[in-house]
């Protein structure tokens, strides 16, 4: 199709089809492939290709892992609402295992998994959900018989990328949490090179249907930094766009749960909120997909850090944060600050040229000042004169 | 008659008799006056500033300033620097890239800029009024617009460039930090240190201010300490009930009570030098710095004040009236010398 228009794509047959498949009228898939690529950071366009792809395309196979994990993830991805994420799981991709949706069990759906990885070989798009026990030979962890490191190896094999979703997969997480007695560990460091994480507990459903989405419109996965976090979502600081980031910079804060500053709805920094140290977008699409003003820091409580390793579940979740974000700000006075410019070379000029002509101006009028004075002694002189004249002739 | 000579050296005899006067006066030079015991100050502690400039926002609140606009949308509150509507500012020391916090070089570095609470302040003594006067108990300087008579010698006798005149309105006044005290009857504290969210700006008393500082110091740059925010509590100081000062809320030592903000943070790279301590006699705000403090726009000043200086000298010539008396008489002796009685004029007019 290669339009680059979304209105052109309305009359299309094929995404009224995929509308259909969706349970979404035509209207609303296209917005959500708008939104899609909105979350992205994409450019104009980017949103028709969006739609196009998830119309057209072939639905990625994906295997999903669960394994030390609390299965919020998943959860959290059920409970999407734009549009329902089962939808989306089971016909924008085609889910192929995953233990918590599978009606089937044992052998059975063990042999599902070996399908899908054999059809799709270096195709599919493998999923982690939780950290990955490593003490004793991972024998914390297993699932059909395999520890989760065997099973993990097992599938990455042939995958065409690894998304390892939630703070667990990602970087450990809440069971890597000091003194780790299973020696969990995050998805990159069992398979010795880096994946594209997306952490959080759990994290935002669209920050991962977005990666999926991404790799399914261009075939790759979207830009990720040095920890493998897409930076569409993780590039930014949860304080940078925190809606009570105006009261922080006030002063404004609350002290205790249900005091004054807290009614009134005050930064949350002195109860302990991470977000000047959190990088992740909640602040901007919140947390979770539950509406508007549910995220944890407008519900009142401070933000814990959840994505953040050596935050989340280390700090004490009102221990005082460490802003990462202080810059030398543009608005600050220097500590001297220069104020007015010297004297040009033409003010000096002009200022002497106006002295002068007042000097001159000066000394002029002082000159006339004497010779009117004088030509008045001279005319008062003549006039005697004449008057003397005038009473000798009488 | 007199010769240029006689003159010459009737003057000579005239400012040895001033000298000899003058000497054994020294010997009563004013001392540099020191903090009152219960003085109250502020300690900043440049490390943990984050340049917020919440203090900024919250000084302007609490004595009504209005904003004062540089940048032309006249948008921000942007002064640049302390004025007759602007007490504290926070200003920025940079240097080359600015990439590193608190380095001297290719850094950058937070100052607060407010009265500095002297404790033999340059002001006071300037001031011919009682407009500026120093609080004998908290040692805060504080300033009576209804005494001021406009001269403004206080603006330019602070080493620190802190008070300053209202030059817009034709009724100014000086304007300065006076650390809040118009809000010590409600039990609050200098609103800067009440809304500091990192403490980097403390309010109490400035001898446990100073013990504070000094631990700091004596511990190593990078470790872990408890950091108080807010007020520095004393040690003996005890939570009075409500109701005990008939205000009915609970107020500590007639502060407002308030949760213990204290925190853990990690230590910066201290210069070893609490500024204030010992200058200009000690001040009761105190300041910490990694980058140089000259740099940072404090000025390096001994420990004995101008106004001990300019009030030994002032006193001396003046103590006793000595001075006058003996610039009269010197005067008086000249004119003397000069004068010609009219008899041997006649005789030595026509000889």
């Amino acid at each position: 199709m290669a339009k680059q228009n979304l209105i052109a794509l309305e009359e299309d047959d094929r995404i009224a089809a995929a509308a259909a498949r969706l349970s979404m009228d035509r209207r609303e898939f296209l917005q959500f492939c708008a939104a899609l690529a909105t979350t992205l950071g994409l450019p104009q366009g980017a949103d028709a290709a969006v739609a196009e792809a998830v119309a057209t395309k072939k639905r990625p196979s994906v295997i999903w892992l669960h394994f030390q994990e609390c299965t919020g993830c998943t959860e959290s991805i059920l409970r999407a609402e734009h549009p329902t994420l089962e939808k989306l799981i089971l016909d924008v991709i085609s889910l192929d295992y995953h233990e918590t949706l599978f009606a089937a069990a044992g052998h059975q759906v063990e042999a599902a998994r070996r399908t899908a990885m054999a059809e799709n070989k270096g195709q599919y798009i493998l999923v982690v959900e939780g950290a990955i026990p490593t003490r004793d030979n991972g024998i914390y962890c297993k699932i059909g018989g395999k520890t989760a490191i065997e099973l993990l190896t097992e599938c990455a094999a042939d995958a065409a990328a690894v998304i390892a979703i939630g703070s667990c997969a990602s970087w450990g997480g809440m069971p890597s949490t000091d003194p780790n007695p299973t020696g969990a560990r995050g998805v990159d460091k069992i398979l010795g090179k880096p994946v594209v994480t997306i952490p959080g507990c759990p994290p935002n459903p669209y920050n991962f249907l977005s990666t999926v989405v991404h790799f399914l419109t261009f075939g790759k996965l979207p830009e990720v930094d040095h920890l493998g976090r897409p930076k569409f979502a993780y590039s930014r600081l949860i304080h940078e766009n925190c809606e009570r980031r105006a009261h922080f910079d006030a002063g404004r804060f609350a002290m205790e749960f249900g005091d004054e500053g807290h009614r009134k709805g005050h930064c949350l920094y002195k109860l302990g909120c991470k977000g000047p140290e959190t990088y992740a977008n909640c602040s901007v699409i919140m947390f979770g997909d539950a509406g508007a003003g549910t995220w944890p820091v407008a519900c009142g409580h401070p933000c814990i850090g959840c994505t953040e390793q050596g935050v989340g579940f280390s700090k004490p979740i009102h221990t005082v944060a460490k802003l990462k974000n202080i810059e030398p700000s543009a608005f600050l006075p220097r500590i001297s600050e220069e104020k007015g410019i010297g004297a040009t070379l033409g003010s000096a000029a002009v200022l002497a040229a106006v002295a002068g002509a007042a000097a001159g101006a000066g000394a002029m009028a002082a000159k006339n000042l004497g010779l009117s004075h004088k030509a008045e002694e001279m005319e008062k002189a003549k006039r005697e004169d004449s008057k003397a004249t005038e009473s000798t002739e009488v | 008659m007199t010769t240029r000579r006689d003159f010459l050296r009737g003057c000579l005899a005239g400012s040895a008799a001033a000298a000899t006067a003058v000497l054994p006066e020294t010997a009563c030079a004013r001392d540099t006056l020191q903090r009152p015991p219960e003085a109250l100050g502020l300690l900043y502690d440049a490390t943990l500033c984050v340049g917020c400039q919440a203090c900024v926002a919250a000084c302007k609140r609490v004595n009504e300033n209005p904003a004062e606009f540089t940048t032309v949308d006249h948008l921000w509150d942007t002064p640049l620097d302390t004025s007759g509507h602007t007490f504290n500012l926070i200003k920025m020391y940079r240097h080359g890239t600015m990439a590193t916090k608190d380095a001297e070089e290719n850094g950058f570095s937070f100052m607060k800029t407010s009265c500095m609470h002297c404790a033999d302040p340059s002001c006071v003594s300037a001031c011919p009024v009682s407009a500026m006067t120093k609080n004998p108990l908290t040692g805060i300087v504080g300033y009576d617009p209804d005494a001021c008579i406009g001269c403004r010698y206080c603006v330019a006798a602070c080493p620190f460039g802190i008070p300053k005149y209202q030059y817009d309105s034709p009724t100014g006044k000086i304007g300065k930090c006076e650390l809040c005290r118009h809000r010590h009857q409600d039990g609050h504290y200098s609103a800067c240190a009440e809304v500091c969210p990192t403490g980097a700006t403390l309010f109490g008393r400035t001898d446990d201010l100073l013990a504070e500082a000094k631990r700091r110091l004596s511990l190593k740059p990078g470790e872990w300490t408890t950091i108080p925010r807010g007020r520095l509590r004393h040690a003996g100081e005890k939570a009075l009930a409500g109701g005990e000062d008939g205000k009915g809320e609970k107020h500590r030592h007639g502060w407002r009570d308030e949760p213990d903000q204290s925190y853990q943070a990690q230590l910066g790279n201290y210069l070893q030098h609490v500024y204030g301590e010992t200058e200009y006699g000690g001040t009761q705000v105190l300041k910490l710095s990694a980058v140089n403090f000259q740099k940072v726009g404090l000025p390096d000043l001994p420990p004995k004040s101008s106004a001990a200086t300019s009030e030994t000298i002032q006193h001396t010539l003046y103590g006793g009236l000595v001075m006058p008396i003996v610039v009269l008489a010197g005067l008086t002796w000249v004119a003397r010398r000069n004068v010609v009685p009219e008899a041997d004029e006649e005789k030595g007019g026509q000889p």
